[in-house]
């Protein structure tokens, strides 16, 4: 009798050597793939740093810093950074200030007043308002906010800050709301249950037991609200009208540094121009205060972390 | 202690806790409102588009070009340019997203290059769309001369939609349990073979789920795809990716230019004749509408898987 048997459904699984050379092959795919993550930041920065650089031979430092005039498409050009970064700024400013507030108020409730059925469907509705085309709140901004807005503030004009930055607070509700409740969440019950049983109510303990030892998940959540409004184009592009102009007043028309990028892009400008080039010297500023924000985030996040 | 000062107390404390108790309910009413605010700002804007571009929602929009005659333009080489594109981006992210994450869930050792791979993805999530435009205008545009094509666009949209795919995947490889990784390594599988016949099928559902967000999150994107130079007037549509000739499937269309749906809707916005605002909110009521279907459809989706997988 013959004891040899063949080894089982050995057609796929062919020698071990090949098995093995196989699974190596595809780690050194899945690695690169990884790796394209590392290439984009590396591309990113080098593209930025190399198309500003004939920019910046045209252009001293000091004047794309102080100059207080933003006018590369006009015959009498100036190159003063500041009108864009201010109404970057301004309009950031008031995103935050619409929010923070409600999303923070929407987190606290979700996370330790909401029964769980209406947060497992309340949820994924307040994200639909993050996933909303960008152009399309720039409509909202423009058509529907901007007209209320004049009944209220009589003589505002039809491009203002205000209005784009109201609307861009709106999209970012969900990532403030979203992010600070899973912090919430994550700080664990004894927490909770130990103020219960000290008589505080429910109200009590979320804004001084929950809040406070989620805190540096609220700032993570913050901080990404700030990274999304600073960064965010077609709402302003759209409603806050493409004008450079330096004040802090958000009732005016101002542009943005990626309004600037964009009104540039829209243009036919040729491509070894100055005035195309701004874009990326723009660009590079633009990263600049997203990676300021990010590293000011993340010491923050550290500072305060608590430890369960 | 006397009785009064005793009772004095008792007066003063339960005061005090029907003051707590009333502030509770104060917030709840507080946090609903808002919360409900914020919502009705998105029925408000869906019903708003809707009604207002009504006159323009018909079968003649989706079948017209662009036009300068505001009743006469239509979207149809924008939802063209938008869907080869979504395949294009479809394409290019899945093997590379899925990839990056198998190998950061299932493979990565403990080591620096780990660390930054990982810093990165989570750094990239943050860098604003536009940059990710001046990128591939740079590296894209110049650099690779792809022009302003079809397949630069879904380069582009791939690099944003990443991180996305990236971090949704990992969250579903994470999902499966470690026994059922640990039984096919008992049984001599490789790495490989248990990721590919085990732990991949079981997280098909999230990974699904990712891909149709960050899908979502391109079709809406606008501003990377202006910087590396779209056209918004055009007025014919890409070649045809099916031929009449063996082998039948064309690829020409990769490099043609092209329009999109976000970016027709911006042209018809911009504009101050308030008969193409009619238009933009036809175009945005589309958009708006794919982009939260394909939500929609991602929310059932996890909802189903989880529904269905018992451990």
């Amino acid at each position: 009798m013959n004891v040899q048997t063949r080894l089982p459904a050995a057609s796929p699984h062919a020698g071990l050597a090949y098995r093995k050379v196989r699974d190596r092959l595809v780690e050194t795919f899945l690695l690169v793939a990884a790796l394209v993550a590392v290439f984009t930041t590396i591309a990113i920065v080098i593209v930025l740093v190399r198309e500003s650089l004939p920019f910046f031979e045209h252009v001293s430092l000091k004047d794309f810093l102080t100059d207080t005039m933003w006018t590369p498409l006009f015959a009498d050009a100036r190159y003063g950074i500041l009108p864009l970064v201010a109404g970057t700024l301004v309009t950031t400013l008031v995103a935050l200030a619409v929010a923070i507030p409600a999303g923070t108020l929407i987190a606290i409730y979700l996370s330790e007043f909401a029964p769980h059925r209406l947060r497992e469907t309340v949820k994924p509705a307040l994200e639909l308002l993050g996933a909303v085309p960008t152009v399309v709140y720039g409509y909202f901004a423009l058509m529907m906010v901007t007209p209320f807005l004049q009944k209220l503030i009589p003589g505002l004009p039809g491009f203002n800050m205000l209005s784009a930055g109201l609307v861009i607070g709106i999209m970012i509700i969900p990532y403030v709301a979203s992010v600070s409740e899973d912090a919430m969440r994550s700080v664990p019950n004894y927490m909770r249950e130990g103020s219960y049983a000290m008589g505080a109510t429910r109200f009590q303990t979320a804004t001084r037991v929950v809040v406070p030892g989620a805190l540096s998940g609220i700032a993570a959540a913050y901080i990404l609200g700030i990274s999304r409004a600073v960064g965010e184009t077609m709402v302003v592009a759209v409603a806050a009208g493409l004008q450079p102009n330096l004040t802090w007043n958000p009732t005016e028309p101002a542009a943005t540094i990626t309004a600037f990028i964009v009104q540039v892009s829209l243009g036919d400008l040729p491509h070894d121009s100055i005035g195309y080039q701004s874009i990326f010297a723009a660009g590079l500023v633009l990263m600049l205060m997203t990676l300021v924000f990010n590293i000011a985030g993340f010491t923050l996040t550290r500072k305060f972390r608590e430890a369960y | 202690m006397s009785a009064a000062t005793t009772d004095e107390a008792i007066r003063r404390i339960r005061a005090d806790v029907s003051r707590r108790k009333v502030l509770d309910q104060v917030f709840v009413v507080v946090g609903l409102l808002v919360m409900f605010a914020a919502l009705l700002v998105l029925a408000v804007l869906f019903i708003d588009l809707v009604r207002t571009g009504a006159p323009r929602l018909n079968l003649d929009f989706l079948t017209q070009f662009p036009s300068r005659k505001a009743e006469r333009a239509g979207i149809l080489s924008a939802w063209v340019g938008t869907s080869l594109i979504m395949l294009t981006t479809a394409a290019i992210t899945m093997p590379i997203g899925v990839a990056a994450a198998i190998y950061l869930e299932e493979y990565a050792p403990k080591n620096w290059l780990t660390a930054i791979i990982e810093i990165n993805v989570t750094n990239l999530a943050g860098v604003p769309s536009i940059i990710y435009g001046l990128l591939a205008l740079g590296l894209f545009v110049y650099q690779f001369q792809l022009g302003q094509s079809i397949l630069t666009a879904g380069l582009t949209l791939s690099l944003l939609i990443l991180p996305i795919v990236i971090v949704a995947t990992r969250e579903a490889l994470r999902a499966v349990p470690r026994t059922i990784r640990e039984a096919a390594y008992a049984l001599g599988a490789t790495r490989w073979e248990v990721t590919a016949h085990h732990v991949l099928p079981y997280s098909m559902g999230g990974i699904l789920t990712g891909m149709i967000i960050g899908l979502s999150r391109a079709i809406g994107e606008t501003a990377p795809l202006i910087t590396i130079g779209a056209l918004s007037f055009i007025a014919f549509l890409p070649q045809s990716p099916f031929t009449s000739e063996f082998p039948f499937v064309s690829f020409a269309w990769l490099t043609d230019s092209f329009t999109a749906m976000p970016i027709q809707m911006f042209n018809w916005v911009s504009r101050p004749d308030p008969k193409f605002q009619v238009n933009a909110a036809a175009a945005g009521a589309i958009l708006l509408g794919m982009t939260l279907l394909m939500n929609g459809i991602a929310i059932w989706l996890r909802y189903r898987f989880r529904k269905r997988i018992n451990w």
